[in-house]
C-alpha cells in the first residue's frame, strides 16, 4: 500500500532552460545595442566627414569658415561653442550651487518640495519654446537694457566693444545657463545630500552658525562631485542647438566682441546643413558634428568618472 | 569668542542665506516668464481653427497646426516602438543578468549616448535612412528620436528594476518558476510603475526636440499620406514660424509653442501622479 502510493508521486519535470537560455540571450543582446549605437554614430560621422578629413586635415582645427570659395575650417564654430559654453557655465555654476544649498540645507519642506518640482520643469521645456522666448523677449530685453549698461561700465575690455547687436554669443550664452541650470542643480543637491547628517549635527553641535556647517561640513568633501556636475552641465551647454540657433545670430566671422553674433558648431549645423549642396560643403558640416561629438564624449566621460563616485543615500525623508 | 565677532558670524550666515534665497528665485524666474509669455501670446491664438486646420499659403492669414500636432503623436508613436523594447529589454539585463563589469561599460556608453548633442543624432539618421531612401520620412524622424529614447529607457528601467526587493526574486525562483517568467511577471510588474514613469519622461523629452528632425521627417505644410514621406511637426513647424517675417506666423508660432509645452508639462504631471501613488504604495 504505502510502495504503491511512494510510486504515484508525480515527479514534475525540471523547468525547461531553453526560455531562460533564449530571454538571456535576447537582453543582452538589447543590452549591447548601446555599443552598436556608439560605434555606428561614430562610424557614420566618420565616413561622412571623409571627404572634408582628407582634404583639409588637421588645418581644418584653424581655419575659418568660407564656404564661398570651397574653403572649410571649424575655427570661428570652436571659439564660439567654446566661449558660448563657458560663459553660460559661469553664469549658471554659481546659480545652481545657491539653489541646491537652498534646498538642501535651508528651505523648509514645504517650499522645498514645490521649488524642486519647478526646476524640475524648467528642464522639460523644450529647447525650441526657450529660443522662441529668447528671440522675442529675452534678447530685446538684454539689448536694451543690460548689453548697455555692460559697456558703459566696462567698455574699456574689448570683449564688451562693438556695436550691439542684441543676438550674440552672450545672448546665446544666457540662454545656455537657463537651459543648464536644472541639470546642474539637480546634479548638486545630490552630492550635498550624500553628505551625512551627522557631519551636520557635529558642526552644529560646536556651534557653526548655518553658513558655516555648509562650509565645513557640506562643501568640505563635495568638490569633486561639483566638478562632475559642472562638467554634465557643460557637456549639455556644448551641444545645445536649437535655442542657441535661434539667438546667436549665425555669423560665421569670428570676432572679439560678445556683442558681436556668432555660431556654434551645433548651430552651425543646424542653420547650413540644407543649404549644403556640394560633397565638400556637407562634408565638411559632417564633420563640424564629428568635433562636436568627440568634445561632447570627452567631456561626458569626465563628468561619468566624477560623478560615479557620489551615491546619494535613499533616504526618504528628503526630497 | 569676542559678541561682534558672533554677531559678524551670525550676520555672514543670514546674508548668504537670503543670498541663496534669491539665487532660487532667480532660476525659477525665466520658467515664470517663459509660461507668462506663452499664456498671453499663445492663448488668443489657440481655437478650434488652429487645432483642426492646415496651415494656409504665405500671405493669407489663418489656418492652424493641425497636421503638425498629428505629425508629432506619429514621431512619437515610432520612437516608442523602437526605443522602448531595446530600452526596456537592455535595462532588464543589466539589473538582472549583468556582471559588474558589463554594467559598468554599458552604463557608460549609455550616459555618452545620453550626452550625445541631439543634432549630431539628426545627421547620423539623416545619412543612415534619409540618403540611402532618397528623401525625409517619418520613418527617419522616428528613428532618430527612437534611437535617443534609447539610453533614457535603458537607464530608468535598470533603476527601477534595482529597486525591486531582492526576496521577491527568490521567492519566484524557489517556487521553480523559469527566471524569464518570474522577471516578466513578477520583477517588471512590481516595477511597472517607475518604468511607465521613466517612458513618459522620455516621450516628453523627445516630443519637444527639434534639431534631429530638421534633416530627418523634415517638415511638411500638407497632411502626409504615408510613413516614407516627410512629415510635420509641431517643434519644427514652431522654429520655421518663428524665424519668418510674418506676423501672422509668428502668433501661430506661440499658439504652437502652448500646445507644445502643455502636452510636456501633462506628461510631466501624469508621471508626478503616478509616481505618488507608487510611493503610497510602497509605504503600505
Amino acid at each position: 500500500m504505502m510502495a504503491a502510493a511512494a510510486k504515484a508521486k508525480i515527479v514534475l519535470p525540471p523547468p525547461s532552460k531553453a526560455g531562460d537560455a533564449a530571454f538571456r540571450l535576447l537582453t543582452c543582446g538589447m543590452a549591447l545595442m548601446v555599443f552598436v549605437l556608439a560605434a555606428l554614430v561614430g562610424w557614420e560621422l566618420f565616413q561622412g566627414s571623409k571627404l572634408s578629413l582628407q582634404r583639409f586635415g588637421w588645418s581644418f582645427l584653424i581655419h575659418d569658415w568660407d564656404p564661398g570659395n570651397g574653403n572649410f575650417g571649424a575655427l570661428p564654430f570652436i571659439c564660439g561653442t567654446f566661449v558660448s559654453s563657458v560663459l553660460g557655465l559661469m553664469i549658471a555654476l554659481p546659480l545652481s550651487v545657491a539653489t541646491a544649498i537652498y534646498l538642501t540645507e535651508l528651505a523648509p519642506a514645504w517650499v522645498r518640495r514645490p521649488v524642486v518640482a519647478l526646476v524640475e520643469m524648467l528642464a522639460a521645456i523644450p529647447s525650441v519654446i526657450l529660443g522662441l522666448w529668447g528671440i522675442y523677449v529675452l534678447v530685446p530685453w538684454l539689448r536694451d537694457h543690460p548689453y548697455p549698461l555692460l559697456q558703459k561700465l566696462i567698455g574699456w575690455l574689448p570683449v564688451f566693444r562693438g556695436h550691439i547687436y542684441g543676438q550674440c554669443i552672450l545672448s546665446a550664452a544666457v540662454i545656455i545657463a537657463i537651459m543648464i541650470v536644472p541639470i546642474i542643480t539637480s546634479m548638486a543637491r545630490e552630492v550635498f545630500r550624500a553628505v551625512p547628517d551627522s557631519q551636520r549635527e557635529a558642526a552644529f553641535a560646536l556651534g557653526a552658525t548655518r553658513w558655516e556647517v555648509t562650509r565645513l561640513a557640506v562643501f568640505k568633501g563635495s568638490a569633486r562631485g561639483m566638478f562632475g556636475a559642472a562638467m554634465l552641465g557643460l557637456g549639455r551647454a556644448l551641444g545645445e542647438t536649437m535655442a542657441v540657433t535661434m539667438v546667436i545670430g549665425n555669423s560665421t566671422d569670428l570676432s572679439a566682441s560678445l556683442f558681436a553674433p556668432g555660431s556654434t558648431l551645433a548651430s552651425a549645423i543646424a542653420n547650413q546643413f540644407s543649404e549644403a549642396v556640394d560633397d565638400t560643403y556637407r562634408s565638411a558640416l559632417f564633420e563640424l558634428g564629428l568635433v562636436l561629438l568627440l568634445v561632447t564624449i570627452v567631456t561626458n566621460i569626465l563628468a561619468h568618472l566624477l560623478i560615479g563616485a557620489v551615491s546619494a543615500p535613499k533616504d526618504a525623508s528628503r526630497v | 569668542m569676542k559678541p561682534f565677532q558672533n554677531q559678524w558670524r551670525k550676520a555672514t550666515s543670514a546674508a548668504i542665506s537670503t543670498l541663496c534665497f534669491l539665487c532660487a528665485l532667480m532660476v525659477i524666474l525665466p520658467l515664470a516668464l517663459i509660461l507668462f509669455q506663452l499664456a498671453r501670446l499663445g492663448a488668443s491664438s489657440v481655437d478650434w481653427n488652429f487645432l483642426t486646420h492646415l496651415p494656409k499659403p504665405v500671405g493669407e492669414t489663418g489656418g492652424g497646426m493641425a497636421n503638425a500636432i498629428v505629425g508629432s503623436f506619429v514621431l512619437v508613436a515610432l520612437a516608442v516602438l523602437i526605443g522602448v523594447p531595446v530600452g526596456l529589454l537592455g535595462g532588464i539585463y543589466l539589473s538582472e543578468f549583468g556582471s559588474p563589469r558589463l554594467n559598468w561599460a554599458v552604463r557608460l556608453a549609455a550616459d555618452i549616448l545620453n550626452g550625445t548633442p541631439s543634432i549630431v543624432w539628426g545627421i547620423v539618421v539623416y545619412a543612415l535612412v534619409v540618403v540611402p531612401m532618397k528623401g525625409a520620412s517619418a520613418y527617419a524622424g522616428g528613428l532618430a528620436l527612437g534611437l535617443i529614447m534609447i539610453p533614457l529607457v535603458l537607464r530608468t528601467t535598470e533603476g527601477m528594476l534595482a529597486l525591486v526587493p531582492n526576496s521577491y526574486r527568490e521567492a519566484a525562483l524557489a517556487l521553480g518558476i523559469p527566471k524569464w517568467k518570474s522577471v516578466l511577471h513578477i520583477v517588471l510588474r512590481t516595477a511597472g510603475n517607475g518604468i511607465v514613469t521613466g517612458v513618459l519622461l522620455a516621450c516628453a523629452r523627445v516630443a519637444g526636440e527639434t534639431a534631429p528632425l530638421l534633416f530627418t521627417a523634415s517638415g511638411n505644410q500638407f497632411w502626409s499620406h504615408s510613413l516614407s514621406e516627410p512629415i510635420a511637426s509641431l517643434p519644427r513647424q514652431i522654429y520655421t514660424y518663428a524665424g519668418s517675417p510674418y506676423d501672422d506666423w509668428r502668433r501661430q508660432a506661440w499658439a504652437g509653442a502652448l500646445v507644445l509645452i502643455l502636452f510636456v508639462l501633462a506628461l510631466n504631471a501624469g508621471v508626478r501622479v503616478l509616481t505618488r501613488g507608487s510611493s503610497k504604495t510602497g509605504a503600505k
